[in-house]
């Protein structure tokens, strides 16, 4: 785990040496003022980025947890079948069907969903309607348990934005306001190197999305501020990854001259601002996109890119994927397998970023509605939902016979309708 | 894709109608070919041709202009104000040089604000600028002095078909000055556009008539929204970029990355909209919508030549404001079909097969029709409901109108349903 930290570290370190530019400078007063004018439309500036690289990429970090040992672990004699077949060989504990049918009981086939009964065939007199009204009471009540059981169903598209503010307490009070300005006058008076790993990812690929690339400024505007909250930091108390460290010039290796690096201690790697970007959906104030962002990664988003045995972290959510798939899709899985598809190579990246950017808007949401609800990633990034992927196009895989034409097969999920999928994998599939 | 001429007909089976030349049974023309040649082709009864003779009267800025003016004053006098107002979903438009002094008169009582020139004939954002003091028109007004052209040249011959023309000929002081090249209309500038991410948009969407008399007319489900690719902002009214979105236009912005595409389908758009303003200013917003499609239709109604070969494909240009207020900002007669992304080439697609459907030169359909593939019967010389049944238009909260603009498109399964019941239909002898 520590090395991995470290490995980034350097990473940063190199990138930072090599093109000579410091970790943080403060910005002269012009550059300054530019930056402020420039505020709501940083999207237009276009530096010279070529230079940097992403710090890391899902699949770099997949490759360290593939290695991952735990050395304390004694195998026996009789070695299980499953440990030796998937990718990630740490044994955890995670849940089979029948936890998960019990743990995910609202999905069931028997209970009404957003995502399934609100389509154009269902009368919405069946469920909608009457699922609506119950959402506006529980907004009028403000009541977070309720609501975050109300979403565990989906939510209303009118009703989202208010119900998962209600969920993650977040209320724009003054001072939340303030701080945000107090983060981007940070930003205006230092440059920080991240600042150009946060532009490059960005451009590479919120820009390039179909749908997101609207939404551009917003996502400078919330994780150049992002890098610089201090107050991320609490997070690290229930994570058990550590913020980076870098050390005043000149100081190497003496504590009272360490700063963590970036503030927030999260160096973003390539696809992070896909975090961001559906939220832009549905939040349109600077400052309370940025506190919902804020809250969602240090409940849910930090645990997809850090090492941890929690069910929901990375980890589980891998293992808990390649389970499921193995014990109830077999031949599937053992095909992937011998034309060197290992499925979790493919579905690697969906998990690491919660689908975004791989689902249509929509279902995204829908999907993170329920992320909300049972305050757990396990339904998405969700092995399940990567699961359930393959199993639906179980058919097609079992033709291919390269990694490139899985790939292929697996590469648009943009028509996929994410609760069906689900229901179908956890509550008909024969056991 | 590239804009289909009889070759599209060809892909659907169908019996080659081109053996020679002039021998076709659909065509899917080009309006100079149809300008040439239309009044001396003969047709066959179940010929089809894709545009009306004087679809200019719909498509051409000055006189969809005039014919909306006209119809308002109608609607006031013979059925009432609030009748009337229902027409106000274009700007104040002044076609130019005739109407220069009527333009100046609104001018003078609206310091300050901001004025679009726009050439009447040309698309594509070609010609376009922005101003704000009489002194740029006037410069403009000289720099195309010199080239003499007489105004008959700049538009077709109209008066020969159109005998209640509504022309208006100004005094020969006009003539006196240079006439410009072409004609253009002066509009006042929409400041207030709604911005998703900062930018200002516009919205595309596909329209086709069947017939003016009685009128009949099909919206498609399916449309997208055209982002300009720089942030608004008043300050840089020279900047084409920040306020023309035609993806033509944006296509050579410094900015323009080919990958963007900068476009939405509506379905995202009106999701988008649902999640911020609630879904009853958005069904309140496409039901205006609705009313442009059928209010501006309803003003050339009388004027377009009815002719039962000739359909068309319009393709509205609407402007959204911050008040979810939607404007007409004008009518395409050929519409794009060539694709700037996979997305919009199966839009596109898709809309042409389903015309084509409409169309129906295989008389497949009954003519009872509300939809089809990703088509709704929006009017049929009235309005037409979503209910099964007659529609009931005594109880105006009752009434819900058949458009389902920017909703689910699953026209495939449609499609298989309504061609598996024709079948079964067909089959019972009579």
């Amino acid at each position: 785990m520590g090395s991995w930290e470290k490995r980034i570290l350097k990473s940063l370190n190199s990138m930072c040496t090599e093109l000579s530019i410091p970790l943080a400078r403060k910005r002269p007063v012009g550059e300054q003022k530019e930056l402020l004018n420039k505020w709501n439309e940083m999207g237009t500036d276009e530096p010279d980025l070529s230079l940097f690289r992403p710090v890391y990429a899902p699949k770099d970090f997949l490759e360290v947890l593939i290695n991952l040992r735990n050395p304390n672990y004694e195998n026996g004699d009789s070695l299980s079948f499953r440990t030796h077949l998937g990718l990630i060989q740490v044994p955890l504990k995670v849940k089979d069907i029948p936890e998960l049918k019990e743990f995910f009981v609202e999905l069931g086939l028997t209970t009404g969903q957003l995502g399934i009964d609100d389509s154009t065939q269902v009368p919405p007199e069946l469920f909608e309607n009457e699922h609506v009204r119950i959402g506006q009471k529980v907004l009028a009540e403000q009541d977070s348990a309720a609501a975050q059981q109300y979403v565990r169903q989906g939510s209303p598209t009118a009703l989202r934005a208010e119900l998962w503010a209600l969920i993650l307490n977040i209320s724009s009070q003054p001072e939340d306001i303030l701080y945000y300005e107090q983060l981007k006058t940070n930003v205006i008076q230092h440059d920080l190197l991240v600042d150009s790993l946060i532009y490059k990812d960005v451009k590479l690929t919120a820009s390039n999305d179909d749908y997101y690339f609207v939404f551009e400024d917003y996502l400078y505007q919330v994780l150049l501020c992002f890098s610089r909250d201090t107050s991320v930091l609490g997070h690290f108390a229930y994570s058990s990854a550590s913020p980076p460290k870098s050390y005043i010039r000149g100081k190497l290796g003496l504590e009272e001259y360490a700063v963590f690096y970036p503030p927030n201690g999260v160096i973003p790697f390539h696809g992070f601002s896909m975090y961001v970007a559906p939220l832009c959906f549905l939040y349109h104030e600077p400052s309370k996109l940025y506190q919902i962002f804020r809250e969602m990664y240090v409940r849910f988003f930090f645990r997809l890119h850090s090492i941890s045995s929690h069910p929901s972290g990375i980890v589980s959510l891998c293992l808990l994927f390649e389970t499921l798939l193995q014990t109830y899709l077999p031949q599937l899985f053992y095909h992937l397998r011998e034309i060197g598809a290992q499925p979790l190579r493919i579905s690697f990246k969906w998990m690491v970023r919660a689908f975004s950017g791989y689902l249509a808007t929509d279902q995204l949401l829908l999907l993170w509605d329920r992320i909300l609800g049972y305050n757990s990633l396990e339904i998405l990034a969700g092995k399940i939902l990567a699961a359930a992927v393959f199993a639906f196009r179980a058919v097609n895989l079992m033709e291919v016979t390269s990694l490139a034409a899985a790939e292929a097969v697996l590469a648009d999920l943009s028509t996929l309708k994410v609760m069906p999928l689900l229901q179908i994998f956890l509550f008909a599939t024969v056991t | 894709m590239s804009r289909p001429k009889n070759q599209n007909y060809k892909g659907h089976g169908l019996p080659k109608g081109k053996e020679r030349e002039g021998e076709w049974d659909f065509y899917w023309c080009d309006v100079s070919w149809l300008r040439e040649n239309f009044d001396h082709t003969y047709m066959d009864e179940h010929v089809r041709i894709s545009h009306f003779r004087n679809h200019y009267e719909l498509t051409r800025k000055n006189y969809m202009v005039k014919n909306l003016k006209r119809f308002r004053k109608q609607l006031e006098r013979e059925v009432g104000k609030l009748e009337a107002a229902k027409c106000d979903f274009f700007p104040k438009t002044f076609e130019m040089p005739c109407e220069y002094h009527l333009f100046v008169e609104e001018f003078r009582k609206n310091p300050g604000i901001t004025w679009i020139m726009k050439p009447v004939a040309r698309s594509q954002g070609k010609g376009i600028f922005l101003f704000r003091r009489l002194k740029d028109i006037m410069d403009w007004r000289k720099g195309t002095a010199g080239k003499k052209l007489t105004s008959l040249e700049a538009q077709p011959a109209r008066s020969a078909i159109n005998p209640s023309g509504s022309h208006d000929t100004r005094s020969s002081d006009d003539q006196k000055d240079e006439i410009p090249v072409e004609n253009y209309v002066a509009q006042r500038y929409i400041e207030n556009p709604y911005l998703i991410g900062g930018r200002k948009f516009d919205l595309r969407v596909y329209v086709l008539v069947m017939s003016y008399i009685p009128l009949r007319a099909w919206l498609y489900r399916d449309g997208f929204a055209r982002f300009s690719n720089t942030r608004f902002t008043l300050n840089s009214i020279d900047d084409q970029y920040v306020h023309l979105t035609n993806v033509a236009v944006q296509k050579t912005s410094p900015d323009y990355h080919p990958k963007k595409g900068c476009k939405w389908m509506l379905q995202r758009f009106r999701q988008y909209l649902a999640s911020k303003h609630g879904p009853e200013a958005v069904e309140k917003l496409f039901s205006d919508m609705d009313n442009i499609f059928v209010k501006s239709l309803q003003s050339v109604q009388k004027v377009i030549i009815s002719d039962k070969h000739c359909f068309e494909l319009y393709g509205y240009d609407i402007l959204i404001d911050q008040d979810l207020k939607p404007w007409l900002l004008e009518v395409n007669a050929s519409p794009s079909l060539t694709a700037s992304s996979q997305e919009d080439y199966e839009l596109k697609t898709c809309l042409l097969e389903d015309t084509l459907h409409v169309v129906d030169m295989e008389a497949r359909l009954t003519g009872r029709e509300k939809r089809v593939g990703g088509f709704d019967l929006m009017w049929n010389d009235g309005p037409v409901s979503r209910e099964e049944g007659a529609p009931d238009l005594s109880g105006m909260g009752n009434f819900v109108t058949n458009t389902h603009l920017g909703c689910v498109n699953d026209r495939k399964k449609q499609l298989r349903q309504l061609f598996h019941s024709l079948q079964g239909q067909k089959k019972v002898p009579s």
